[in-house]
């Protein structure tokens, strides 16, 4: 229960870590130990800020409310058999309403600096999560129309009941979550995190005005929003055991594989142009119907005749 | 008032009770006219009742700066209007028979007609009342129609009790239709809307929030009435009415993004949040049709206190938009900014609505949103392949209507209310007074509470919905998950709170400096004019959707051997697909047909009797020839 909130907390510090220390590796550079992103949000606690004079309440209290979405996100998600803190039916409408609640703050934090390089980012923001929302429930009501269940633990733990033909969904989901975290998280191909030019941004434009104890706080939420998403591609993948411990093992893995993978795919990918970006996410969206059509022809619903 | 009170505990009465409160009301030719209230029709009034109430609260402040413009005449004429609207709606909501509610439906446009040309001086707010008062009366027309079919066919006196006898021996369809498009136009289903983004705007801020809040649901009302007497054809029925709605949510939602006119963004978020209310019912009615209860429950259980929802945060986001009216002098949000810090109440009520309309958590969109997103997720495993594909339609529906919301409140809050202003006119602004505060801060409870305390609200809602369907055992096996969104939310706030003041503790000895927004080494502009705008901000959404929002640019391009170039302006423009080609390109096209017809009106008195001699010479003929 309360055990997978420290467990994906916990790893949430060292994510951005592994991400750095890959990529470092990648190009054959030493890098920092993967505790460095975290000793710098310390550093970053500790410091004082600097508030626009245009901002208004709105910027001050937006990431405050950002990581405590993410944080209530946190009690819904399962880990392997152990059920989530909070999980009733439809808990991941809240879950994922719950995460928007947080970004439209943080939108109208960067319109509330009234510079235009943050709209700019604001706006793109929006427009990209907009996209990619339909994706997200498309796979989870795949999943249960597979299933029957309607919260995220018994949806994880009915997955691979019924047939192993859910494998096959299952890997189409992972896939499908894995370029959500993506974009989500504001990650190539749809942005770019280490762009030098402020035109180029999205998410990190977003957050320019931002210093001290409310940069470190969106820095921390970005870390535990990212393991989150690991969390759920682990629980698509979740081989049926009994013990917990072995899970946890599994989590980690999974966890450090997805950290990698993501530096990986930093290191070998460029961002997309960002007009091609809408057409990129939509395909997610696409590709999730296909896995709902592939779920209607496992449930029985469309009988292929050969 | 006394009308209010005596209406609001019959309606608690037929909350309580079970059966139908029948009471007798007067006699129109011979029939003895009785007011008929069900627990639907109690729904409906105390939601009007509550929002009428604040609409008239709201009136008096509102109305203050009128009173040196306008003579006393035209103020009683208002305000006689607006509770000739109050009463006609309650009656609409109360009367079963046919002749009688036709002639308060027909009071409830005249007097609404009233209220929308308020400020008769401008000579687009009469263009627009007519136009307003047109549609209605087409709309009219087909209830008419609709009414008679049902009586003659059916042998009855013309009402609503035809109808049960009448859909129990014909096809059902055909005549739902017919209601539809009358009750639709009221309601604002697209392509039924145009109407509604010109009288919202033209209309005071009162009048709006009561008119979008309440008065296009007595098309749902109606609707919902007809429904209930229908049990045939319900299948159809119920795709026909997701269909239409995934139609109107989306597509208002997306005409509303592109608008620049607060008052008129607004008028198109009606039309999506009919669009939500049309998804429930739609899912509802497939529910009835295939008799799975827990589709039918939790899609009409959504509906109705969607309709609940949306008469508290439109109303709300109208008031604080009459109140940026009222102290800036202008509708248009590029003109705006920077408003929060000069009426920061009135922004918080406005964020409130925002994201309450986005159908965000803690707030009362949600709940509603919720109940049919558990509907459609529940269901998606039992039924065949149609109704599993018609649910991921009405997901994606839902999806989609949710995102493009988002994007249009995130652009409408910080346009208007963050950043640097645009214009000198919101400079000047300040708070309104204390008695245009007072209705949002009852408003804001009811979202607050409904948003946090879904619970509550399973009871009422499961006593409506069992007018449809016996079994409301869904609503019970639910509750975990209201309580389950009480919790969370409970423990959102616990740690909003708690961290705030972690921050404080933490921030409180460390150096906090203000400056200038970091404009990436950029500093050549004003900070007014270095910022986002609306038009900037909709940029994708009118690309995306061009063939919709039909936006146009108009500019001149610098030619490549003009070394200085001259001063240049650049405009777009938007205008609604719909409405032109359903409403101006006929309209016009028949103008010139009727000016061509013209030329026979010389104004020459020997013209005139040619005609007649000719007319009557054709009779002749035509008789001579037995043809007549």
């Amino acid at each position: 229960m309360v055990i997978n909130i420290f467990v994906i907390l916990i790893i949430s510090l060292i994510f951005p870590g592994v991400i750095s220390l890959t990529k470092a590796k990648i190009v054959g550079t030493k890098g920092t130990s993967i505790w460095q992103p975290f000793f710098d949000n310390i550093r970053l606690f500790k410091k004082g800020s600097v508030f626009s004079t245009t901002t208004s309440w709105i910027f001050q209290v937006a990431p405050i409310i950002y990581f405590s979405t993410i944080f209530v996100a946190l009690f819904f998600i399962p880990v392997g058999s152990k059920a989530a803190v909070l999980s009733f039916e439809g808990d991941f409408v809240l879950f994922a309403y719950l995460l928007a609640l947080g970004k439209f703050m943080m939108i109208l934090a960067a319109m509330d600096t009234g510079s235009g390089f943050e709209g700019m980012g604001a706006n793109r923001e929006t427009f990209y999560s907009m996209l990619v929302e339909p994706a997200f429930f498309i796979v989870i009501a795949s999943m249960a129309l597979l299933t029957n269940h309607t919260s995220f633990y018994e949806l994880f733990n009915n997955l691979h009941l019924e047939s192993e033909l859910s494998y096959l969904i299952a890997i189409l989901a992972v896939y499908i979550f894995l370029w959500i975290a993506m974009a989500e998280n504001s990650r190539l191909p749809v942005d770019d995190p280490k762009t030098h030019l402020e035109l180029t941004m999205i998410h990190e434009v977003m957050v320019l005005d931002y210093s001290g104890f409310d940069l470190a706080l969106i820095q921390l939420t970005n870390g535990i929003k990212f393991s989150i998403y690991g969390a759920l591609i682990f629980n698509f993948i979740l081989p049926m055991q009994n013990y917990f411990a072995a899970q946890l093992f599994v989590l980690f893995i999974v966890e450090f594989l997805f950290a990698i993978s993501v530096g990986t795919l930093e290191s070998f990918r460029a961002r997309n142009k960002m007009a091609k970006n809408p057409q990129w996410i939509m395909s997610l969206s696409a590709l999730a119907i296909v896995g709902f059509l592939a779920v209607l022809i496992i449930t029985g619903k469309i009988i292929l005749i050969n | 008032m006394a009308i209010t009170g005596i209406f609001s505990s019959w309606a608690i009465q037929a909350f309580s009770g079970t059966e139908v409160l029948q009471l007798f009301f007067f006699n129109l030719m011979g029939n003895p006219i009785y007011l008929e209230i069900d627990r639907i029709s109690a729904f409906f009034i105390l939601v009007i009742n509550l929002t009428m109430l604040t609409g008239i609260l709201y009136a008096k402040g509102y109305l203050k700066p009128y009173e040196n413009l306008k003579s006393k005449t035209e103020m009683a004429l208002h305000y006689f209007s607006f509770i000739w609207l109050h009463i006609s709606m309650l009656l609409v909501c109360t009367l079963r028979d046919g002749l009688s509610f036709l002639i308060v439906w027909e009071l409830m446009s005249l007097s609404s007609f009233f209220l929308v040309i308020f400020e008769s001086e401008k000579k687009d707010t009469i263009k627009t009342g007519i136009k307003y008062l047109i549609q209605m009366h087409i709309g009219m027309a087909f209830l008419v129609v609709a009414f008679l079919i049902s009586g003659t066919l059916s042998g009855q006196t013309i009402g609503f009790g035809s109808l049960e006898t009448y859909f129990s021996n014909h096809a059902a369809f055909p005549l739902f239709l017919l209601f539809f498009v009358g009750f639709g136009i009221k309601a604002g289903f697209i392509p039924l809307h145009s109407w509604l983004p010109h009288a919202h705007p033209a209309a005071p801020s009162h009048v709006s929030g009561v008119m979008s809040g309440v008065m296009i649901k007595m098309g749902i009302y109606g609707i919902i009435r007809v429904l209930t007497f229908i049990h045939t054809d319900l299948l159809e029925i119920g795709i026909f009415l997701l269909i239409i709605s995934f139609i109107s949510g989306v597509f208002g939602v997306t005409l509303a993004i592109v608008q620049h006119d607060l008052k008129k963004l607004l008028a198109y978020h009606s039309i999506e949040n009919i669009g939500i209310i049309g998804i429930g019912m739609g899912i509802g009615v497939i529910g009835l049709a295939i008799h799975n209860s827990t589709l039918a429950v939790l899609g009409l259980a959504g509906g109705f206190l969607h309709i609940l929802n949306h008469s508290l945060f439109k109303s709300l986001l109208f008031y604080a938009a009459g109140n940026v009216y009222q102290k800036t002098h202008t509708r248009n949000i590029e003109q705006l900014g920077g408003l929060i810090k000069r009426m920061p109440q009135t922004a918080i009520f406005f964020l409130l609505g925002a994201i309450a309309i986005s159908g965000l958590p803690p707030f009362n969109g949600f709940i509603s949103e919720f109940l049919i997103y558990l509907g459609m997720f529940k269901e998606l495993h039992t039924g065949d392949l149609v109704l599993s594909l018609l649910l991921l339609g009405g997901i994606v529906g839902l999806v989609l209507i949710g995102g493009l919301a988002f994007y249009c409140f995130t652009k409408v809050f910080s346009i208007v209310f963050l950043g640097n202003p645009r214009s000198n006119k919101p400079l000047h602004a300040s708070e309104v007074a204390g008695s245009m505060l007072l209705p949002k801060y009852i408003i804001a409870i009811f979202i607050v509470g409904i948003g946090v305390l879904p619970v509550i609200l399973l009871k009422p809602l499961g006593s409506i919905v069992q007018l449809f369907t016996p079994d409301i055992s869904i609503l019970t096996a639910i509750a975990p998950s209201a309580q389950g969104i009480s919790v969370s939310l409970g423990i959102l706030v616990f740690i909003i709170v708690s961290l705030w003041l972690v921050r404080k503790l933490v921030t409180k000895n460390k150096i906090t400096e203000a400056g200038p927004t970091w404009g990436c080494g950029y500093t050549g502009a004003k900070p007014a004019i270095h910022q986002y705008t609306a038009t900037s901000y909709a940029e994708y959404i009118s690309g995306l959707a061009k063939y919709i929002t039909q936006g146009k640019k108009h500019f001149k391009k610098i030619e490549k051997d003009e070394i200085f170039p001259e001063p240049r302006s650049f405009e777009t423009h938007s205008s609604d697909v719909f409405e032109d080609w359903i409403i101006s390109k006929p309209s016009y096209k028949l103008l010139q047909f009727l000016e061509k017809i013209a030329v026979f009106q010389t104004g020459n008195i020997q013209h005139y009797l040619l005609y007649a001699i000719v007319f009557m010479a054709l009779i002749l003929i035509l008789t001579l020839l037995n043809i007549l």
